[in-house]
């Protein structure tokens, strides 16, 4: 890659900061510059955000339909998957599993909701009554 | 308060390695050497394990592992800290700014409030420098930045104790004496580099790391698309152009710092064989760069017929083949 080729595309660093590439100079050395994004990856990086949205979405009709527990909502909105939620709460992992059935959900207590509740930085309230 | 100076990097963890060793005396460091020594061009895509329901591909070596080999090369005395209790780690940080360490400092990126949202998902092999408190605010040192920045105090106890896979248990590392390298001693450290680095690349006897294992990824990407269907088949492809070309890779999936990190030694050994390595780096660079625009076509829904998969996996066969002149070429250079 040539130094006048670093692309200088809009992306959500824009505002925040720019990232060093590598590529070389007019005299075919290598220098460090200075590039604003690439739209190749940004559309990556959308298309990681769309998926995203599309489980969580997918989460909140399971969660409605009565199919999942209000914790698989909260778990794919802060990104986690139930190895990262084991880790936060401290809980094991095939319980967590277990936690995500409406039935089994109903049961726990107060302090097991905690957790989840810290791990999610949210309210007991919004785990229990969720809209 | 010691003087410190903030370099802005392509990667983290060279970022901190030259941050950190620059300013315990070693000024001869440069990031691409940093790379370099500490072998840090590498290629693994992990069977049986997915990375947010995709393939779990690096393209550099293990995090840690560069700051670990530079400092070795240079006899670099370090102190290193995990925590079990998160108020301990807070209070000896504390203690040590206050003495005027600098100090490296592994963090979660979700909690980095300084981070634009889109980049902030469950990574926690990022590192940086704090240098300094002032009043409720840490200042930090963050080699991806242009500028320095700031964490609260809160923020800092979440993301030295982000949780999950490279869980960063509050960990902190710094040099605890002055370092200087003769001439002979950084020539030294670039050759041990390179020929560590052949090793890693040519020479472990699994079919998934190193050059042959980009092959490997181009078998599997043939069959993506009856496997998963095309939406998780481009999602695949996405993240494959995410962790090759995202902030923190220099481009080209680390291959043009590569080629820098030759460059240098060329000049530093005066070897005109390595700069004609450095070439072939740069080409690997180059077809990286064309295999993620081929890629791009895909994830963006412009083409989506298997033919339109098996060139994909094409321009990687021929990478995994151009990497692999490029080592034994690299490897049978006599320095």
């Amino acid at each position: 890659m040539k130094k006048s080729e670093i692309p200088q595309d809009d992306s959500p660093l824009k505002g925040w900061t720019r990232e060093v590439c590598y590529a070389k100079n007019e005299e075919g050395k290598y220098e460090a510059g200075l590039s604003t994004g690439w739209s190749i990856k940004k559309d990556a990086l959308d298309g990681a955000w769309e998926e995203v949205e599309r489980r969580i979405n997918e989460a909140l009709q399971k969660v409605r339909a009565n199919e999942a527990s209000p914790i698989l909502y909260f778990m794919e909105k802060s990104l986690m998957d139930e190895g990262v939620l084991a880790h936060y709460t401290g809980i094991w992992k095939w319980r967590v599993k277990r936690h995500l059935k409406p039935q089994v959900f109903s049961k726990l207590n107060d302090k097991v909701l905690q957790k989840y509740a810290n791990a999610f930085e949210i309210s007991i309230d919004e785990l229990k009554n969720f809209k | 308060m010691q003087e410190f100076k903030h370099y802005q990097s392509a990667h983290c963890e060279n970022g901190v390695t030259i941050g950190l060793l620059r300013q315990a005396g070693l000024h001869q460091i440069t990031e691409p050497l940093a790379f370099g020594i500490g072998s840090g061009l590498f290629y693994i895509d992990i069977p049986f394990l997915t990375l947010q329901s995709g393939p779990a591909i690096s393209f550099r070596s293990i995090p840690g592992s560069i700051f670990k080999r530079t400092c070795k090369a240079f006899d670099v005395k370090l102190q290193s800290h995990k925590y079990r209790d998160e108020d301990k780690a807070m209070a000896e940080m504390d203690a040590l700014l206050a003495e005027g360490k600098s100090i490296g400092c592994q963090v979660g990126v979700y909690h980095l409030t300084y981070y634009p949202k889109e980049y902030r998902f469950h990574f926690n092999a990022h590192n940086m420098i704090v240098f300094g408190k002032e009043g409720n605010d840490y200042l930090v040192s963050d080699p991806i930045m242009e500028e320095t920045t700031r964490l609260a105090s809160e923020d800092m106890r979440k993301v030295r104790f982000a949780k999950g896979v490279f869980a960063p248990r509050g960990h902190i590392y710094y040099p605890t004496q002055e370092i200087h390298a003769t001439e002979d001693q950084i020539k030294r450290a670039i050759v041990k580099g390179i020929k560590r680095n052949c090793g890693e690349m040519l020479r472990i006897p699994v079919w998934f790391i190193g050059a042959k294992g980009i092959n490997h990824t181009a078998k599997n990407i043939r069959k993506w698309k009856s496997k998963y269907g095309d939406r998780r088949a481009a999602l695949n492809l996405g993240q494959i152009v995410r962790m090759q070309e995202e902030i923190g890779t220099g481009g080209g999936g680390f291959r043009f710092l590569y080629a820098a990190f030759l460059e240098e030694s060329a000049a530093i050994l005066g070897n005109d064989e390595l700069l004609r390595a450095s070439e072939m780096f740069t080409n690997a660079g180059d077809m990286w760069r064309d295999s993620a625009v081929q890629m791009a076509g895909i994830y963006k829904g412009r083409l989506s017929s298997q033919a339109d998969y098996n060139l994909s996996a094409d321009m990687l066969t021929e990478i995994s083949a151009v990497e692999k002149e490029a080592f034994l070429y690299l490897d049978k250079i006599k320095l």
